[in-house]
């Protein structure tokens, strides 16, 4: 599903943010991306997300190589691609509803099949009687979920995550986690960063760590 | 919050819904799109509401600006309406000398009448020309006090159409009419026609080039409030292309935006300009009335309004493309 190949991505600064990652995500697949701060977690989901483009190498999603994916088509390819953001990103001018039905207005659905898919998120997140309140009205843990309704509302085939729980307490933090191996066991491919050892060693999953801009993958933290 | 589990859907069954999305086919996109557009429509006047001291003042900039080359252009075509009453443009008066014999005037007549450059001829005898003179205003009461007629006979002459819109012939004709002896003076109708032509004509280049001018600066300021929106919307336009929203999704509400203000902008201006004419119309009616004209000021009418809500919504929804072309894809996540 997703693919690096000797990816590296150099800023116009010359800082070198990631140097030549490789390592393949199945459908079906779950990671934990961890390692330092400025160790390269945000850059490489921002070249999946295809905010950045890799200075060498191959990245290929979905059998597609990002690389020679134009402009264009960008909008079309984050379609198929969910996002949680450590900030979470929602908007407050407007209700909860409205924020997770986004990603199916862009795309064009059917409002009556926004109306479904949207409640069925928030359902999924427990959040379903919260639909009409404005986000700010929300706790934190509580936008956080908002913002996994949001990304996972139009059903992507890959799931990413950047610090999802950033600000939780651990008992939250289980919770969201749990959300994402749901997503995990029916099909998607889920790849979360985070520097939150203590849950990534309670998961069992598997991690890829990265260290200035080096990828070591460490197998699952199981006994940490 | 396992219970939850059972009703969001799974991507096998998302694949199966697309394959059934392509069936339904081109329809229900084109629904789509429509209900997006209406959605858009919507929440960019609902937008528009929130800021209602903002959106007002922009939309009166954008009345005063189409107002002011739509009073002039109703200015200038009732002018023009004015001087298109007159039937023939080149109507001469010929003003005979005062105490000619009636059968020396209608040798005259008989004469012109066999001039087959002329096509009317109209004889007022100084009596009849006195009593039209009393129904006039002002004037009844002073002529009562006159011992004599001190008016000449006149003759209204209308030449031949084809002779009409030969400007050197009907010069020609002119001098002709002159050396006649009973004639003491032709006064040709053209003149005053022509002059007050090019005066329209004037009127109608100043109102383009005020037209121009004014809708530059439409485009302008409509521009400039939907640049101001981008901006206070960024957060909005990052998050709405990282989940996949096209340009063209993202400019879609600042474009409804600028064509809201473009119209409601029309809106105005055609109030302003009916109450201008409501105000002034009493005035310039009465003051026809005093020189014995019917004048009065064009009505900008339905057609008015229509045209230049049109005008201002077109202007409204060029001014939010330049600045959403040139600022929209500049943004990116």
């Amino acid at each position: 599903m997703i693919e690096f190949e000797n990816v590296s991505k150099r800023y116009p600064d010359g800082h070198e943010a990631l140097s030549q990652v490789s390592f393949v995500l199945d459908a079906g697949e779950m990671a934990f991306l961890t390692g330092h701060s400025g160790a390269g977690k945000s850059t490489l989901l921002k070249l999946i997300m295809l905010m950045e483009r890799p200075s060498g190498g191959q990245l290929r999603v979905n059998g597609k190589n990002l690389n020679r994916l134009h402009k264009s088509q960008i909008p079309y390819y984050r379609r198929r691609v969910g996002v949680v953001f450590q900030n979470h990103q929602l908007l407050f001018d407007r209700t909860v509803f409205d924020n997770v039905a986004l990603p199916l207005q862009v795309s064009g659905a059917q409002h009556r099949d926004i109306e479904r898919r949207v409640r069925a998120a928030l359902d999924k997140v427990g959040l379903l009687s919260k639909e009409k309140l404005n986000p700010v009205q929300l706790s934190g843990g509580e936008q956080q979920r908002i913002g996994i309704a949001r990304a996972v509302v139009h059903t992507p085939r890959i799931l990413l995550a950047d610090e999802p729980t950033g600000n939780l307490d651990p008992e939250l933090s289980a919770e969201i986690m749990t959300l994402f191996e749901d997503f995990r066991n029916v099909g998607v491919c889920v790849l979360v960063a985070t520097h939150d050892v203590a849950l990534i060693s309670s998961m069992g999953e598997r991690v890829l760590t990265l260290d200035h801009g080096r990828l070591s993958e460490a197998g699952a933290l199981v006994t940490l | 919050m396992s219970r939850y589990k059972t009703r969001m859907e799974t991507p096998s069954q998302s694949r199966r819904s697309g394959a059934v999305e392509k069936r339904r086919g081109l329809i229900s996109v084109v629904r789509a799109y429509f209900y997006n557009h209406r959605k858009n429509a919507a929440e960019s006047f609902h937008r528009m509401r929130g800021e209602p001291l903002q959106s007002v003042m922009t939309m009166l900039v954008v009345a005063i600006a189409l107002a002011l080359p739509s009073m002039l252009y109703v200015g200038v075509s009732s002018l023009q309406q004015l001087s298109g009453s007159w039937d023939s443009s080149a109507q001469m008066t010929l003003f005979l000398k005062k105490g000619a014999k009636d059968k020396a005037i209608e040798g005259l007549i008989k004469e012109l009448e066999s001039n087959d450059e002329l096509a009317e001829i109209h004889y007022i005898s100084p009596s009849e020309a006195l009593d039209a003179l009393q129904g006039s205003a002002g004037f009844g009461e002073a002529l009562t006090h006159l011992d004599d007629n001190p008016l000449p006979p006149v003759l209204l002459v209308v030449p031949t159409a084809a002779i009409e819109a030969d400007v050197p012939r009907v010069e020609q004709l002119v001098k002709t009419l002159t050396q006649q002896p009973l004639v003491e003076e032709v006064q040709l109708d053209m003149k005053w026609l022509q002059r007050m032509q090019q005066i329209l004509d004037i009127g109608r280049q100043i109102t383009v080039l005020l037209g121009g001018a004014l809708s530059l600066g439409v485009l302008l300021v409509v521009g400039n409030t939907i640049r101001l929106a981008i901006e206070n919307r960024r957060e909005e336009i990052l998050v709405v292309k990282l989940v996949g929203g096209t340009n063209g999704f993202v400019r879609r509400p600042f474009l409804y935006t600028g064509l809201w203000y473009g119209m409601f902008g029309g809106l105005i201006a055609w109030l302003g300009v009916m109450v201008a004419q409501f105000w002034l119309g009493a005035t310039v009616t009465r003051l026809a009335a005093l020189y014995q004209s019917d004048f009065a000021l064009k009505n900008i009418g339905l057609d008015g309004m229509l045209l230049i809500i049109v005008l201002g919504g077109i202007l409204g929804l060029v001014g939010a493309a330049l600045a959403v072309g040139r600022h929209i894809a500049q943004l990116e996540p």
